[in-house]
């Protein structure tokens, strides 16, 4: 598979690891947080901790779109369904989420809601088109990634008219989430991260700019990084070069996909339809300010929120899941108590443990035997 | 001169409530398609169940049934037809027996059209003969409009197991080698590349085949073949855990020699699928002690059906019974059962 395979190469990726292995000081750390699950998912399958000596560490941070998604906003998406009838249309990985009262989406759509798998919001529109009367409602989630193709669907109902259609928006921002991970200590300095493996393809839309005041302003390094296990390998190198020289700077790996700049033609189109909102509630992070869209004003009768009236009503998590703790890089998937026990990808207790690309879900499918073999004294 | 006053009109007509009713529509539809295409003096006799004699000295016997439901009823390489013989043909040959004859259970929907229902048969009737196992009895039902999706199959299959051939996951022994037959993915991914919101242009055909010649073959050759199995739903992963957790022992196999074609990565790349998930209908997994792994590996590659037979790893001690590969990067990592269905990646 050319352009994939060159970014598999075991060859390079040994190569690589020798030179890190050979660059870190022992007398330094090395926290690094990925912040995608995009790339968690690349470390865990392509066992990439193997490759890294053991002054690397890796911390999953909250870059996985399905588990920051609060129980309170998997709610409200159940009861556009089973309320006010409407075709709720939803991608896939959004099924699963544990919702209040033991429900998911799964779980409302076995019990006769309309509930509907889609693999782009351009299918949300054409059932919308297609069951003139029925109301449909694109559940919409996602970093930045995902933001532009919502934007041009709510441009493109608008200038179709298409009346029955609308957007229960949810899009979140991960510039607000690195910064909330960094504040959330009081004392920045005392957080235990030491750089961070920046987002992919959310930074193919925002470009590398966004993360440069964060960068100087917290004094912690950012590169960019591919999703491929080859890019992960060498943007950890790089991190570790900054670390050992005492820069914090913003270093772009993935050159192939992002640029400084960034989309400015999907930047325009979000800035078009969205405004920031001042405050969303993070599952795990708690309330983030102003890390999250709504739909403007100007397109408000495509807006699910205004047109149904859905309030927001947070709800806690589960006691026992330690899925805040876990996407604020303060503890591993093994240390929670409920992990591979309670909680499995097919039971899933925390919003972790449903995407594949959530840390406790990559740990589990991918990485559980090196724990149990660590406990069981197995070599 | 037919019996009927005018033929069953197989060009325009669809199933009705009547074909399943036991009257003479149901007669006639038995005589003109099903008696017709399958073709063999068993069902020739028309009895209400199909009586046989077993070969001599033929062993033990075996029985395996399948239920089909796929959708789209006819995708690259194949159809709900030929995919219900060879099903349930694999899971008589996966028991170690030679297959003898085939059961098929057919609910229709009302208004179906006949064509495809004949269309359906000749392939079921087709990929019977080639097989050499005979539909020698079989049932319809035909149910309203919106209770089935257009038809199901069930087909049971008996056969015989040669006295001497012992399978099962609980003989597999820590060193055993594990041996697939051939590439992983191209069922699954044809069939998905069919789907109604998820078009894709690709070339993949279903790898659906009857496997018990080769099977035989195996046997024939390497009687100490410890157990055999066909990863259809859920994958080479789904039957490496089921015989981690049957045989007591882990099971290590390598990315690298994992036989798969450059399109279906590519498509499963796209669709975020993993392959070792992804079904097969025409491919088997070996496990056989370490010292006939190679003669077996050479039996299979001369077989047409597992040409691209390949060693992809050893059974191992692990109390923990785990699945573990070595990745193409070098690293290490647990192959798990699938969890619920797979999802595409979002983001």
């Amino acid at each position: 598979m050319k352009y994939i395979d060159e970014f598999r190469d075991g060859e390079l990726a040994r190569g690589i690891a020798a030179t890190i292995a050979a660059e870190v000081q022992p007398a330094r750390r090395y926290r690094l947080m990925e912040f995608c699950g995009g790339h968690t998912h690349a470390i865990s399958r392509y066992g990439l901790l193997d490759l890294l000596p053991p002054a690397v560490r890796m911390i999953h941070g909250p870059g996985c779109p399905v588990c920051v998604l609060p129980i309170g906003r998997i709610d409200s998406a159940i009861e556009l369904a089973r309320e006010h009838g409407v075709i709720l249309c939803t991608y896939a990985d959004t099924l699963r989420v544990p919702a209040s009262g033991g429900l998911s989406l799964t779980r409302a759509k076995a019990q006769g809601a309309d509930i509907r798998m889609v693999y782009s919001c351009d299918d949300a529109l054409r059932i919308a088109q297609e069951n003139p009367a029925r109301e449909v409602v694109f559940f919409a989630i996602g970093f930045e990634t995902t933001t532009p193709p919502t934007a041009a669907i709510i441009r493109q109902a608008a200038a179709l008219d298409v009346p029955n259609f609308s957007v229960f928006c949810n899009h979140v921002l991960t510039p607000a989430a690195m910064v909330h991970i960094m504040e959330s200590e009081g004392d920045p300095d005392a957080v235990a991260l030491d750089g961070f493996v920046g987002p992919a393809h959310v930074s193919t839309v925002i470009g590398s700019q966004p993360y440069e005041a964060f960068a100087a302003h917290y004094h912690r390094p950012v590169v960019i990084s591919g999703f491929e296990p080859l890019d992960v390998m060498q943007s950890i190198l790089m991190l570790v070069r900054q670390i050992n020289a005492g820069r914090a700077e913003v270093e772009n790996q993935f050159t192939r996909a992002v640029s400084r700049e960034g989309n400015r033609k999907a930047q325009a189109l979000v800035a078009e339809i969205f405004e920031l909102r001042e405050a969303f509630d993070w599952r795990g992070l708690g309330e983030v300010p102003r890390s999250a869209l709504q739909i403007r004003p100007a397109f408000a009768r495509f807006d699910a929120e205004r047109r149904y009236g859905i309030g927001y009503r947070q709800v806690a998590d589960p006691k026992a899941c330690e899925c805040a703790a876990i996407l604020r890089g303060h503890k591993h998937p093994a240390d929670c108590k409920v992990f591979g026990t309670v909680c499995t990808p097919d039971h899933p207790i925390g919003a972790c443990m449903v995407s594949s690309e959530g840390a406790c879900a990559a740990y589990y499918t991918y990485g559980r035997f090196n724990v149990v073999v660590k406990e069981a004294g197995v070599a | 001169m037919s019996r009927y006053a005018r033929p069953v009109d197989f060009k325009h007509g669809k199933v009705d409530l009547t074909h399943g009713s036991g009257g003479r529509a149901m007669a006639q539809l038995i005589d003109e398609l099903f008696v017709r295409h399958f073709d063999n003096p068993i069902l020739d006799s028309m009895n209400d169940g199909a009586c046989f004699a077993l070969p001599a000295g033929a062993g033990r016997m075996v029985m395996a049934t399948d239920g089909h439901v796929v959708s789209p009823l006819f995708f690259p390489g194949g159809d709900i037809g030929c995919l219900s013989v060879h099903g349930t043909v694999n899971d008589v040959a996966m028991a170690g027996g030679r297959p003898l004859y085939l059961s098929a259970g057919f609910i229709l929907e009302e208004g179906f059209p006949l064509a495809d229902l004949k269309r359906i048969v000749v392939s079921m009737a087709d990929a019977a003969r080639e097989a050499g196992v005979p539909i020698v009895t079989g049932d319809t039902k035909v149910v309203e409009q919106g209770k089935v999706d257009g038809v199901f199959i069930t087909t049971t299959g008996v056969g015989v197991v040669p006295d001497g051939i012992e399978l099962g996951p609980d003989r597999i022994r820590p060193g055993d080698c594990i041996l697939l037959s051939g590439c992983i993915g191209d069922h699954g991914v044809a069939i998905l590349s069919k789907r109604e919101n998820l078009s894709f242009e690709t070339e993949i055909q279903s790898d659906t085949a009857a496997l018990h010649t080769l099977t035989a073959a195996m046997l024939d050759a390497v009687p100490s073949i410890r157990a055999l199995r066909d990863p259809t739903r859920g994958g080479l992963s789904a039957v490496l855990n089921e015989f981690a957790g049957q045989s007591g022992c882990g099971i290590a196999i390598r990315e690298k020699d994992i036989p798969i074609r450059g399109e279906v990565a590519a498509a499963c790349e796209l669709l975020g699928l993993d392959p070792l998930h992804v079904a097969n209908e025409g491919k088997l997994v070996a496990v056989c002690p370490p010292e006939d792994a190679e003669r077996l590996l050479a039996v299979m590659r001369a077989h047409p059906l597992a040409a691209g037979a390949a060693i992809i790893g050893t059974a191992i001690v692990d109390p923990q019974h785990f699945v573990q590969m070595e990745t193409v990067f070098g690293g290490r990592r647990m192959v798990d059962w699938l969890t619920g269905e797979q999802l595409p990646r979002i983001c």
